[in-house]
């Protein structure tokens, strides 16, 4: 094969795989093809790495080999055992991955090109190891909150912003300076130092209860790392990659943040869950009167209801409860009783994780609802079963402007005939708020852990008639 | 690269993110998680950058480092796509009483 003929051939495998990138995405607009454009996007990524090792630059295959085995037998024993609940912490554990692969990727481009990389290259170079490293510690760091290995409180010290964003400024002008003189050394490697430290200075003040927020930015870092290695190797291919990826993670972003009420600036420098004032709502002490529910009275009247909705929550994939939560939905299905789930989109720790868990547990997908979809009619509902959940059903958010989640868009579980929670004690939730829905004259409390709580319902729907 | 192609990249960047906004703007709520599974395993396109460092006639610390990307880009690749379609087999939609698979 000609160098030329050879060089047609991979240009042309890698548009067809750009254009297999974008059917992918567009397949997921519906589950009924959301398989097919998994296949078309794995097709392209086969297509896209054959064309690659055609290219006359590579002329040992013994590392490429090894790594290809290496990280498919690791991705593959990753994908197969870990649980639905641990999506999130597996979400961070690979974009920290995509992060080190595009870095050192980075870093080999100018460990062997150095002086005599053009200036624009040069550029895309100093971007593409200053991304990847800052994805890489910084999803480290959100895996950590994740996992609670690092506090999930917000970690602050005085005008940590300013010095975050200054050495963000740094390193555009020490870019802009090796663009001029690429071959300071010490210049380049200082951006890769700092690339890691902001990663985990940039994660540092964010509580756990955004982190949904920071592993979408991360998203985006991870793809606008990636398109920086396309400037630098001349491959439109990484360009679209990229460019999907990171347009994706700021549209999460931004529609994250619109669900809480909050600017994305503020989450991103806001330190939220700080600000708790410590003299007001005493924690753990139930200071106002409340029913407190036994599992049959719930029982009770989960069964005498014609329509229920379950309303999902972190606490749900915390208890693995998803599977119960179905055989109770089911139990009362036997019994005629409509049951509709509706799933906030910032429960759990990361968009559509709600969904993820119920469809393993089995739930048909058309019983899960949207919050706009379903908020208007709780006030047609016999009785909300809220699992887990604390803050999406919140009515302070409505109604209290001192609240800090006030102005958060959040379901109007209050309408309904009867609430009952399953929480494990009165404390207040993730984010320190206080929760008014809990002393409603309609809402019974049913303390201790959610799944026994769930399993002694599903008992009661056999036992009751 | 020279200016001009370096402006044919940035042509390429700004429609590829138009359409991938508008694209994964009508991804419904329901799939998200494999959404973003998806992309990520997407992004690990960068395993074409990490075979070239890995594979071509340059210093042994720049084969090594290539080496290292190569297998942490093919844990997102292969990893990605294998638990997006673990995820999506699970999308089902059933009849009302919710039978027994």
């Amino acid at each position: 094969m000609s160098d030329a003929v050879r060089l047609y051939l991979a240009d042309g495998a890698y548009l067809i795989a750009g254009i297999f990138f974008i059917l992918c995405l567009k397949g997921l607009s519906s589950p009924q093809s959301s398989r097919r454009g998994i296949f078309l996007g794995e097709l392209g990524m086969f297509i896209a790495v054959v064309a690659t090792l055609l290219n006359k630059e590579i002329v040992s295959y013994e590392f490429i080999i090894a790594g290809l085995i290496i990280g498919a037998g690791i991705g593959t024993a990753i994908s197969l055992r870990i649980p639905m609940t641990k999506m999130p912490e597996r979400i961070a554990f690979s974009h920290a991955f995509g992060g080190l692969a595009t870095a050192l990727v980075g870093v080999s481009e100018y460990y062997n090109h150095g002086v005599h990389l053009a200036p624009f290259k040069m550029g895309a170079v100093g971007f593409e190891a200053f991304l990847g490293f800052l994805t890489f510690t910084g999803s480290i760091m959100a895996y950590g909150k994740l996992q609670g290995v690092i506090s999930g409180a917000p970690i602050t010290f005085k005008g940590q912003n300013y010095v975050n964003i200054g050495l963000f400024l740094a390193v555009f002008g020490v870019i802009v300076f090796l663009i001029v003189s690429p071959g300071q050394a010490p210049a380049f490697y200082a951006v890769c130092g700092a690339g890691l430290a902001l990663g985990v200075m940039a994660v540092l003040p964010i509580g756990g209860a955004d982190m949904p927020v920071v592993i979408s930015l991360l998203n985006s870092y991870a793809g606008l790392a990636a398109c920086a290695t396309g400037f630098a190797i001349d491959s439109p291919v990484l360009i679209i990659a990229g460019a999907l990826d990171g347009s994706s993670g700021i549209l999460w972003s931004l529609m994250m943040s619109k669900a809480m009420n909050r600017s994305f600036a503020n989450v991103l420098f806001g330190a939220f869950g700080t600000q708790i004032d410590p003299g007001a709502a005493p924690v753990g002490g139930a200071s106002k009167p409340f029913n407190e529910a036994t599992v049959d009275d719930a029982a009770q009247v989960l069964m005498a209801s014609q329509s229920v909705i379950v309303v999902p929550g972190y606490g749900m994939a915390v208890s693995q409860a998803q599977h119960v939560v179905r055989d109770l939905a089911t139990a009362l299905e036997k019994r005629g009783v409509q049951v509709r789930y509706a799933i906030h989109p910032v429960a759990g720790r990361m968009p559509g994780h709600m969904n993820v868990l119920l469809a393993e547990a089995n739930v048909s997908y058309d019983h899960l609802f949207d919050l706009d979809d379903i908020n208007d009619d709780f006030a047609r509902t016999d009785a909300v079963l809220i699992v887990g959940a604390n803050d999406v059903v919140n009515p302070a958010a409505k109604t209290d402007p001192a609240s800090p989640i006030y102005g958060m868009p959040v379901f109007n579980v209050e309408l309904s005939r009867s609430i009952i929670v399953l929480k494990r004690s009165m404390n207040a939730g993730f984010s320190g708020v206080e929760n008014e829905l809990f002393f409603l004259p309609n809402t019974m409390m049913v303390l201790g852990d959610a799944k026994k709580t769930l399993l002694g319902l599903v008992a009661a729907m056999k036992d009751g008639h | 690269m020279s200016g001009h192609d370096l402006f044919l990249g940035f042509y390429i960047f700004a429609l590829a993110s138009f359409v991938g906004y508008q694209v994964i703007g009508k991804v419904p709520a329901l799939l998200h998680t494999p959404l973003m599974s998806g992309t990520n395993a997407i992004s690990g396109i960068s395993l074409v950058g990490s075979l070239v460092a890995a594979g071509s006639n340059h210093a042994m610390a720049s084969k090594l480092m290539g080496f290292v990307a190569v297998i942490c880009a093919t844990i997102n690749v292969v990893g990605g796509f294998m638990i997006t379609d673990r995820m999506l087999r699970m999308f089902k939609k059933r009849g009302p009483g919710g039978d027994d698979k």
